[in-house]
């Protein structure tokens, strides 16, 4: 599974490099973002791209989990 | 649960679009309920950036929407200092996005109050925007990046709304050096106490909800994410029934309150700030917002605008009722110039001409 690095990103690019590491790797990605509206807006994506997201909460990240 | 979701966003939309018209009601000037780049120029007239003496005027709804930001943030511990994401650059692109917004003569959010009060002029900024938006996505997709922020130091975050709590001290002590218009649109605008509360209710709401006029229209074309255009569609609904309600409402291109019937230029000034916007990440109101909320690179975004609005007056290139003028015509051309290095230049086309 591919694992990206969002953080420090501003709007929309934790989405879109979420999207390109899916689109590599169409099994599933670990996203790593930095605050909640990437947060949230990525595992809106994720959802609406067919995919089960989990979020798990690390010091000052979070790290989903998109799974087919 | 009313805030979560596309309700959520759907209700701060409407809010805004009945809050804007009320403004209006109260003394803002007309289809003018917020505006912020227009605002914004007001203070920088306010504090002497520029001598146009009819747009001139501390805006306490300016100082609302941070210190709203700033203080949901803090309650759902949103606040975070960060910053050094091409800090200089987005300084550069505020200036552009106020030379680009003095053109058409209104920011994103004021384009859809013009069109909710019936100014079709707003349709061809309108156009103009999707058009500035579609090409910010191009180069997005080409890997445009102004790179990451970092953590700054915690009293990075603090020092732009405390600098807005100084702003309004200023505008309650109305000290001689500060500039207030006796007529003209500076000269109109709600009581102080309705507009600051206006402010920091959309402020919050705008926080709370991630709020982005550009962001619609970009989420759309990228990801066909509709979830913020749904703010935006609520603005203009409601803002159309409530200015047929007050009786604001007026159709057509002519005699339309500070407004241009310039189609070309309304359509280029937009384009600018459509493209800008999506180069910043939000448009200028999520701006004030992200500075609320700790940003330092939005602060120094904004204060780009502050200074844009300075040159856009001083050199003559702010549009009027009268029209475009034909230096604001040389700057919009020169932006758009410059957003095409920039976003060439930050993203991987010729990296990739290389290979």
């Amino acid at each position: 599974m591919t694992r990206i690095d969002t953080c420090g990103m501003s709007c929309p690019q934790p989405v879109l490099m979420t999207k390109k590491a899916l689109e590599k790797d169409p099994e599933g990605a670990e996203i790593i973002v930095d605050n909640n509206t990437a947060k949230e807006n990525v595992v809106r994506f994720v959802r609406s791209a067919g995919y089960t997201a989990s979020i798990t909460e690390k010091d000052d990240v979070y790290i989903i989990e998109a799974r087919k | 649960m009313l805030m979560k979701g596309k309700k959520g966003i759907i209700f701060a939309g409407a809010f805004i679009g009945v809050v804007a018209v009320l403004l209006v009601y109260f003394g803002n000037p007309a289809n003018m309920g917020f505006c912020i780049a227009c605002f914004i120029r007001d203070i920088s007239g306010a504090i002497g950036l520029h001598r146009a003496e009819v747009v001139q005027y501390i805006r306490p709804e300016i100082i609302g929407l941070v210190l709203g930001a700033f203080i949901l943030s803090l309650i759902n511990k949103e606040f975070a200092s960060k910053g050094g994401s091409s800090p200089f650059a987005r300084f550069v692109l505020g200036i552009v996005v106020m030379i680009g917004a003095l053109m058409f003569l209104g920011c994103p959010l004021r384009m859809i109050l013009r069109l909710g009060g019936g100014d079709l002029n707003a349709l061809l900024g309108l156009v103009g925007f999707i058009a500035g938006i579609f090409v910010g996505v191009f180069f997005l997709n080409k890997g445009f990046s102004l790179k990451r922020n970092y953590k700054m130091s915690k009293i990075e975050g603090y020092i732009f709304p405390a600098l807005n709590i100084g702003l309004f001290v200023l505008l309650l002590a109305a000290p001689a050096f500060i500039f207030f218009s006796e007529k003209g649109p500076g000269s109109m605008s709600a009581p102080i106490l309705i507009s600051l509360a206006a402010g920091l209710l959309v402020g919050a709401l705008a926080q709370k909800t991630r709020l982005c006029m550009v962001g619609g229209t970009r989420d759309m074309l990228l990801f066909r994410d509709n979830h913020l255009l749904l703010g935006f569609i609520g603005i203009l609904v409601f803002s159309i029934i409530a200015n047929l309600i007050f009786g604001y409402f007026k159709l057509g291109f002519n005699n339309q309150p500070i407004a241009h019937t310039d189609g070309m230029w309304n359509f280029l000034g937009m384009a600018v700030v459509g493209w800008g916007s999506v180069l910043l990440g939000g448009c200028p109101l999520r701006q004030l917002i992200l500075s609320g909320e700790g940003n330092a690179d939005s602060a120094v975004t904004v204060m780009g605008m502050l200074v844009g609005a300075g040159i856009a007056h001083n050199f003559g290139l702010a549009s009027s009722a009268a029209g475009a003028t034909i230096n604001g015509k040389i700057a919009v051309i020169i932006c758009i110039v410059f957003l095409a290095i920039i976003s060439s230049f930050s993203s991987d086309i010729f990296s990739k001409l290389k290979k």
